[in-house]
């Protein structure tokens, strides 16, 4: 075969290797898309928009709430460890933290939640988790979550476990 | 029918020869979960020794029969489409056989709805924390850590019968009951695991994940963390104590007085010899692994405390540093584990040893720095 | 850079005694300059071998001290992060730095020799390919001697623990980023000989299995191995640019990395084990002097792996929390490449039945092979099970599964191409009673190593773990003194290796009674250093 052909063969699979190289990188954003279809994960939250639907009273939720603060120096509990709800109902509940340093700090709340596919059916109204929160030196400060179960949950699942992992926003350097 | 009597006797085998010291099976299954997981893998285990000896038989008989040196001479056919289909289709069907009753018990594991009692399971390097969130025994919080002593590891002690597999606070649970564990860690990607209950669930930071067991048998079942975490990822334990349900209010009564009476309080003012001493056991426990127990660490991951800036610079940068970590490297945030006390005490032993004379701090400073 | 002096010497020096024997030895130039700038298959795939058998060393003398710790429970010898770094190493030395460029040496010495082509179709992109790896090699080793030492993470280097260690943890991503680029582009060249260069009447269905398995093997490298190159470099940017891939703080996720990387890693195992199957696949023929049974299926079957294996992936994450679908999805696949892979087993014993066998070394390592990795991949079939998985995953269950099938399986085979090939390579017979020696002794230790460790796994012994509780001490001591067994057989080898070359007995011209590529009927013993300069014309 000629020296031509050669090295179109080269071009060609230079450039597949090249291709996955790209297709490594889509993966970042296929497994997000993946995740928000199949319900889990969900990290990016949009506030959702309030449900008109009928209460469901024949079931019963529990949802536990859990407080996680990753390496920052803020005390980070739910005032009630969980809380007991009717899908389709408007609830709050409040999270409590408190800036333990001597100097402002920023942090963002991450959402989790257990059994993961319980995510999509969670929906909430308001909550401080939507943005950065900054709180002064030794600050307190009390934050809602307003929310409805959507009464689409799966009948199986009887307990959602909401975990929220503060981490600090600024002042990193980008290091975890 | 002959072939479950086989099965019995294997499992007795195992059984039995789990009894001795040298293990070699699945331990004894202590929930339906785990039983059915042993009966998948005999059956998987029966289908395959069937397999491999028919094919290798076929092998040592050509071996054996068909050997130049016996005088046999090589046909030549080498394609028989029929023959090909075949032993494509069987095992695939075979395939089929065995997936189908091992879908059920995916599915079932998966299946964390109504439990009797929550635990939220933290990973972090290196020790567990454990926090009762629902049920009996709600509000229960503490640190798992492996209670071997160091002497041990390092061949200066014999070694104990739990060596490695002992913890100073043990999680309790009664048996019967559902429980619902959710898993999350502090800094990297942890594992918790019971292979007694048939549990095991990765531990993620930033994460939530859930797993559920329903002990059926009483006991104290022993395991250890499942996914490399780092240096100490070997020396950092899971021990279940599955007790009766009285025995388990009695114990939830019991932890959350003790709990009450262990909180110190912080205002005391200690001597400086009561606080070093007590800050050595701290130490122990919570600093010796990286900093060493001359203090001499294992630069630069773990930074020497001997003549260290900030072991003999102004208190309140010690303080800052033990209570808030350093983000960037492997120092925790030890605030969040420790009381004031315990943190007073342990700094004040870093600042008089090893050649250190840097003064005392009392847990009220702590308490203050905290705030 | 002893990685590259030894390589060399030991090429350079033995080379020597092969052209001496005299077959149109090349050039105006020898010594030291040959080696750096030739670019002729032959002394490349030398150049390879060699330098595989080096790095198999290094690797072999790091699970030694790794075994040597695990002996007795308590910590003894290597302190938990250095052991966790020898870990960590061992895995990268052994994939990337031994088994990958043996098998890439068969490929240059045989691939031209089989479809008559006179060299690979990137003749000097060919030296730079093998030049690329002493060099990632001694990157990768220089970890150890940074500020923290090498990377304590595993081979598999999952996120977020990467991220918190020493600089060592970029040496090895730039190490893993020149082997990649050396796979990439030799894997390039291969594809482009085979499907360019082959002789008048090669067509593709008669080329020797070898080549068709190399054929797909580099297809493979091409895809996943860009992928691998981009999960480390969201690590190095995790770990210095600000990027927040993996960690949750910044919107990312650990998992996400470990779908990336096995994305990957799945691939790759099929990388290895594919080119063994193809050396297997010259041998069994060769020994029952019959021909192949099931040719088309062998290639279908291959292709078939192939393909299944980009989509099975996940199945080394069933313990991350996957929604259950995606468990059943990843076991279903995961059981389904059992079917092709069966078939090739079923074939290479159908290859045997009715044949006239004999057994020399290169046919007992081939049998070795076949009974041991079907082993291995029943294991395998075990462990693709979810609820049998959730209970063997990160123990020594999963250890003994991967290295039967790597070793007992691509090394045995590795074996199995030395011993078949070293006569036409130097024209030299090595002892056969020392082969069968070697066999025996490396297939009794090796069981004696890792059968055990299926034991250990199933008791619940975790791995990556330097010190265990005092019930696993047994199995423990067996593994451990079957490894020292193991290095002392090998010295067998090393020793057969040395006297043939510098004085063994000629081989014939073709050495072995059955075997049919044209390497073996249409080429003198040992091959010219220009072979097919004149492309032969098959009928």
């Amino acid at each position: 075969m000629t020296l031509d052909a050669n090295q179109k063969l080269f071009a060609k699979l230079a450039s597949i290797a090249i291709g996955m190289f790209a297709f490594g990188y889509a993966l970042v954003p296929f497994y997000y898309e993946i995740c928000a279809a199949w319900g889990v994960n969900s990290l990016g939250e949009v506030r959702a928009e309030p449900l008109n639907t009928q209460v469901d009273r024949t079931r019963v939720i529990t949802i536990e709430l859990d407080a996680n603060s990753h390496g920052l120096p803020w005390r980070f509990k739910p005032l009630v460890n969980h809380i007991e709800v009717h899908p389709g109902e408007l609830a709050t509940v409040e999270y409590e933290v408190v800036n333990e340093r001597r100097e402002a700090v920023t942090g963002q709340a991450v959402p989790s939640y257990g059994p993961e596919r319980a995510a999509e059916y969670f929906r909430k109204i308001e909550c401080f988790c939507f943005s950065q929160q900054t709180l002064a030196p030794g600050e307190t400060r009390r934050m809602p979550v307003v929310f409805v179960v959507d009464p689409k949950l799966p009948k199986d699942v009887t307990n959602i476990a909401l975990s929220y992992t503060f981490f600090e926003v600024a002042g990193r350097g980008g290091k975890s | 029918m002959r072939g479950s009597k086989l099965l019995a006797g294997l499992a007795g085998l195992a059984a039995a020869t789990s009894a001795y010291a040298i293990p070699w099976y699945f331990q004894t299954p202590g929930s339906q979960i785990a039983r059915d997981v042993d009966h998948l893998h005999q059956y998987v285990m029966w289908l395959i020794i069937v397999i491999f000896v028919a094919v290798f038989g076929f092998m040592f008989w050509a071996c054996y029969a068909h050997r130049k040196s016996k005088g046999h001479a090589a046909e030549q056919f080498h394609e028989n489409t029929t023959v090909e289909i075949l032993w494509t289709i069987i095992p695939a069907i075979i395939l089929v056989i065995i997936a189908w009753p091992v879908t059920r018990v995916v599915v079932a594991q998966k299946d964390t709805s109504s439990p009797d009692i929550t635990i939220k399971v933290t990973g972090y390097q290196w020790k567990w924390g454990y926090d009762y969130i629902k049920g009996e025994g709600e509000g229960i919080s503490f640190v798992s850590m492996l209670s071997t002593p160091r002497e041990q590891i390092e061949g200066n002690a014999p070694k104990g019968e739990h060596y490695l597999l002992e913890v100073d606070n043990e999680v309790v649970v009664p048996v019967g009951k559902k429980i619902r564990v959710i898993t999350t860690a502090a800094d990297v990607i942890h594992s918790w695991w019971v292979p007694v209950f048939g549990a095991k669930q990765d531990a993620i930071p930033g994460f939530l994940r859930d797993l559920w067991f329903k002990p059926e048998i009483t006991g104290t079942f022993r395991s250890q963390c499942v996914e490399l975490c780092g240096k100490e990822h070997g020396f950092m334990p899971i021990v279940v104590r599955v007790v009766s349900a009285e025995d388990y209010t009695k114990w939830v009564g019991d932890f959350k007085k003790t709990q009450l009476a262990q909180a110190e309080d912080p205002n005391k003012k200690w001597e400086p010899a009561d606080l070093i001493a007590r800050g050595e056991k701290v130490y122990g426990a919570n600093c010796v692994a990286c900093h060493q127990p001359t203090g001499k660490g294992m630069p630069p991951a773990f930074p020497p405390l001997v003549g260290s800036k900030v072991v003999t610079g102004p208190k309140e940068g010690h303080m800052d540093t033990v209570l808030n970590g350093k983000p960037g490297t492997a120092m925790a945030a030890f605030g969040k584990q420790l009381s004031d006390t315990e943190i007073a005490a342990v700094i004040s032993y870093e600042r008089n040893t090893w050649g250190n004379k840097s003064g005392i701090v009392q847990p009220a400073e702590v308490k203050a720095r905290r705030k | 850079m002893s990685a590259v002096v030894h390589g060399h010497d030991h090429g350079h020096g033995h080379d020597h005694d092969h052209g001496d024997h005299g077959h149109g030895h090349h050039g105006p130039y020898g010594g030291f300059m040959r080696w750096v700038t030739t670019t002729n298959h032959k002394d490349i795939g030398t150049m390879y071998l060699w330098f595989a058998g080096f790095m198999f060393f290094v690797g072999g003398m790091m699970a030694l001290a790794i075994r040597l710790e695990l002996f007795h429970p308590g910590i003894q010898f290597l302190n938990p992060d250095f052991y966790n770094q020898l870990v960590t190493s061992h895995g990268l030395i052994m994939i990337f730095g031994a088994i990958m460029p043996a098998f890439v040496g068969f490929a240059n010495w045989q691939i031209p020799m089989m479809i008559g082509a006179p060299d690979m179709a990137f003749a000097r992109l060919n030296n730079w390919s093998f030049w690329l790896l002493p060099f990632a090699a001694t990157l990768l080793i220089s970890a150890y001697f940074m500020p923290g030492g090498a990377p304590g993470a595993g081979w598999t280097l999952y996120a977020p623990l990467t991220v918190q260690q020493g600089m060592g943890m970029d040496f090895t991503i730039f190490a893993v980023h020149i082997l990649g680029m050396s796979s990439i582009l030799g894997s390039i060249n291969i594809i482009t000989t085979i499907l360019n260069m082959r002789a008048p009447g090669m067509t593709l269905m008669r080329m020797p299995l070898f080549v068709w398995t190399w054929l797909i093997t580099a297809y493979l490298l091409v895809a996943a191995m860009p992928v691998l190159a981009g999960a480390v470099t969201m690590t190095l940017t995790d770990r210095h640019f600000g990027t927040t891939f993996f960690n949750a703080a910044g919107g990312g996720d650990p998992v996400l990395y470990q779908h990336i990387f096995w994305f990957f890693g799945h691939p790759e195992v099929y990388i290895i084990a594919l080119p063994a199957f193809g050396v297997i696949s010259q041998v069994i023929p060769a020994f029952s002097r019959k021909p192949l049974f099931g040719y088309a299926s062998m290639v279908y079957a291959t292709s078939a792996i192939a393909i299944l294996s980009f989509i099975v992936w996940a199945h080394h994450m069933y313990t991350v929390g996957m929604p259950v679908t995606g468990q059943l999805f990843f076991m279903y696949a995961t059981t389904l490449i059992a079917v092709p892979t069966g078939v090739k087993v079923f074939n290479w014993v159908a290859t045997m039945w009715k044949g006239s066998l004999t057994f020399e070394t290169p046919m007992m390592f081939a049998i070795g092979f076949l009974i041991l990795f079907t082993l291995g991949g029943f294991t395998g079939l075990v462990l693709s099970l979810v609820p049998i998985d959730i209970q063997l995953h990160d123990t020594y269950y999963v250890v003994a599964h991967f290295h039967y099938v790597m070793v007992a399986g691509a090394m045995f085979s590795a074996f199995a191409g030395i011993y078949f090939w070293l006569p036409k390579w130097t024209g030299k017979m090595y002892n056969e009673t020392l082969g069968q020696w070697h066999f025996w002794l490396t297939m009794i230790f090796f069981n004696m190593i890792f059968f055990v460790q299926h034991f250990l796994g199933m008791a619940g012994m975790p791995r990556r773990i330097p010190d265990y509780p005092l019930m696993f001490e047994t199995w423990n001591q067996v593994s451990s003194i079957g490894a020292f067994g193991f290095a002392l057989a090998q010295l067998i080898f090393i020793y057969n290796l040395f006297t043939t070359l510098k004085s063994g007995a000629p081989a014939a011209q073709k050495q072995w009674e059955g075997a049919d590529s044209i390497d073996w009927t249409h080429l003198p013993t040992p091959a010219p250093y220009h072979t097919f300069e004149t492309p032969p014309v098959i009928k």
